[in-house]
């Protein structure tokens, strides 16, 4: 579409194909209703309300979608997982509990396309047959739970919320519900724990996902923002036609939120594996600031492991044969970092520079990590912290070449062994930035600070230790 | 209620905050249970315990924080009980246990705005509010000025990454704040 005109500096890049992000920064465009239906909104429902509701599912399962909160799941395979036969009301809760560090999209869609995110709820929910559905907010979204409060008020005055909703004979109660600030309400067990009125402390997941037990007990699908806002998409597309474009594994548009050491950080949508990282922060970020190289990405969030710029890594051509690569000649799409031992999560690139120390990088990952833990398993609760004063103590210079090890060490203890994913999230950056960066970290140490005690009270524990004649 | 002597109290003892003059004290009015009757019906029936967060927002918004008191009468309300809503209130960072100022500052501290600057703008933020960097700890990140008119708290990632170093006063986000745009702002809600 042309004839849509962006706000002044906040032009999208020729390369972008803004569709979730269509009407971000739009010159004239507010989040209320009168201007959704006026660009057309809601007519996608319209469409999918005359539809069977297994139709909907298959056109989904179709389009290949995967979900755009992190583990990147075929959403329409997700909706399937709902026990046949199944006689308990069916809930659909959306994510928008958005935390994770370096990605920040769904912040844009709620607060300058909330109906958008409404009305792929209400195709979800009929998709999967759902009367219930929460939207689940961070705390940190105060105006955008505004917001979105007045744009469900406004769908419920419109009919398009509540009950028979256009005629259909379909009822929808959409409920706005906050969190209060913690990382772990990002985990979907945890998120229902939270609704619930409990301590997020995620589920078990293996046997039960929360498709056949979840809020209140009932099968529920969890999705993110995003994904529901594709799930429109999906629908108005059809989903031949959204499978058609983008890598293949993973079609449609992703959104790109590059932060750090760039010219021009940002959003960036695209079509999925049509560029490179080289390409998405050469070409749309404008690439390093003056006078510097990069060094080190991020590519999915905070909790993917780091990769090294200089890093040679071995590509697949398509006669089968090798060929050598850096980071840069990666496609951004779902899979294609996570055969380099990263992930492309949920798109939150994180760029830096040779002017940084990744040491110190780290260290603010492990308080973000140590801060964030819910406390439920011990691995995690204990190593955490422990991780913390490793990394803080290798930053101030008191650390010893063991530490650098015992760090890893450390790392390597957590994931596996915890009931849900953060003890994953939480090593992975600690075990990529320890063995890329290693000199780094060593450089930081000195054999001596071994012999050393750490701290003041352990100073004047040893002192009883000493002989003194 | 202050004959409720269970383990809450010792959970939950307040630190006297300057802030308090600037925010109602506690106290169970007919609005206050009809709101909070309003926000339970939100929830399917028999599942009132869903509403303890949206309740426990809506009296950090009035009343700046959750003070032990309220925390039997949320039990009241959502058939629970005082001990449960003591988890759900020592669990959350975004709940507040003490007073905060009129304007509360929130400093994103994660790797993105750090890299930003976030961690240079906490001190001068400080300097200019009167707190002292260092009386924020991880029991209690929040600090508030002796005027009551400011508190400030490093948190966890605000989800505007790109944009940093991101800070949040009461309800509002200013991105890519400076130390020139620091000092705007504080005359600007100084004069509110």
């Amino acid at each position: 579409m042309s004839d849509i005109t962006y706000k002044p500096g906040k032009e999208p890049h020729p390369r972008e194909t803004r569709r979730i992000f269509r009407n971000i920064d739009r010159e004239g465009y507010d989040p209320s209703i009168k201007c959704y239906i006026k660009d057309g909104g809601y007519k996608t429902l319209k469409k999918v309300l005359a539809m069977e509701p297994a139709a909907v599912i298959d056109e989904v399962k179709k389009s290949g979608l995967r979900g755009r909160g992190g583990a990147g799941f075929p959403t329409g395979v997700k909706w399937t997982f709902i026990p046949k036969g199944n006689t308990k009301p069916v809930y659909l809760v959306c994510n928008c509990d958005e935390s994770e560090p370096g990605t920040f999209k769904d912040r844009f869609i709620v607060h300058q396309d909330p109906h958008q995110l409404i009305e792929g709820m209400i195709i979800a929910c009929y998709a999967v047959q759902a009367h219930y559905a929460v939207i689940y907010m961070r705390e940190e979204f105060p105006e955008g739970a505004r917001i979105m409060q007045t744009a469900l008020d406004e769908a419920k005055a419109k009919g398009y919320l509540g009950e028979n909703i256009m005629k259909s004979g379909f009822d929808l109660k959409i409920v706005l519900h906050r969190g209060a600030g913690a990382y772990i309400c990002g985990e979907e067990t945890g998120l229902i724990n939270s609704i619930e009125g409990a301590r997020p402390y995620p589920r078990i997941k293996p046997p039960f996902f929360p498709a056949a037990i979840g809020l209140y007990g009932c099968p529920t699908i969890v999705n993110n923002v995003e994904s529901l806002c594709q799930v429109r998409q999906v629908m108005m597309m059809g989903g031949e036609a959204y499978a058609a474009e983008g890598a293949q594994r993973s079609p449609g548009t992703r959104i790109i939120g590059v932060s750090g050491d760039v010219k021009r950080p940002g959003y960036y949508e695209i079509i999925s594996g049509s560029i490179t990282y080289g390409e998405l922060l050469y070409d749309l970020c404008g690439g390093p600031r003056v006078g510097r190289k990069f060094k080190a990405i991020i590519p999915g969030g905070a909790s993917a492991k780091v990769m090294r710029c200089d890093e040679v890594l071995k590509g697949r051509n398509p006669d089968g044969s090798v060929r050598n690569m850096t980071i840069f000649d990666v496609p951004l799409d779902l899979d294609s970092i996570a055969q380099h031992g990263s992930m492309s999560g949920s798109g939150g690139v994180i760029v830096m520079d040779d002017t940084r120390s990744m040491p110190k990088m780290l260290n603010n990952l492990n308080r973000f990590f140590a801060w964030e833990s819910c406390g439920q398993c011990s691995p995690c609760r204990e190593g955490n912290p422990w991780m913390l004063k490793l990394s803080t103590r290798i930053c101030n210079g008191q650390g010893s070449p063991e530490d650098v090890d015992l760090l890893k060490d450390v790392a390597d203890n957590i994931c596996g062994r915890t009931v849900c994913a953060f003890g994953e999230a939480c090593s992975w950056p600690t075990q990529a930035f320890t063995t890329k960066f290693r000199d780094e970290f060593l450089a930081l140490t000195k054999p001596i600070n071994a012999l050393k005690p750490h701290s003041p009270e352990a100073a004047e524990a040893r002192k009883f230790l000493t002989r003194e004649d | 209620m202050s004959e409720n002597t269970n383990a809450i109290d010792a959970v939950t003892a307040v630190r006297p905050s300057p802030g308090e003059k600037y925010f109602p004290k506690f106290e169970v009015t007919p609005e206050l249970v009809e709101k909070a009757k309003e926000l339970v019906a939100l929830y399917p029936e028999g599942k009132e315990q869903s509403a303890i967060l949206p309740i426990i927002h809506h009296i950090q918004e009035e009343f700046g924080y959750v003070c032990p008191d309220a925390m039997p009468w949320i039990a009241e309300m959502c058939k629970s009980t005082p001990v449960h809503v003591a988890g759900i209130v020592t669990f959350y960072p975004g709940i507040h246990r003490t007073c905060p100022g009129k304007y509360h500052i929130r400093i994103c501290r994660t790797i993105a705005c750090a890299m930003a600057g976030s961690e240079e703008l906490l001190p001068y933020i400080c300097s200019k509010i009167g707190v002292d960097p260092a009386s924020m700890t991880d029991e209690e990140p929040m600090a508030v000025s002796p005027d009551g008119l400011w508190s400030i708290e490093a948190v966890e990632c605000l989800a505007n990454c790109g944009f940093g170093p991101n800070v949040m006063i009461n309800d509002t986000l200013y991105s890519q704040v400076t130390r020139r745009k620091v000092d705007e702002l504080i005359a600007e809600y100084k004069k509110k």
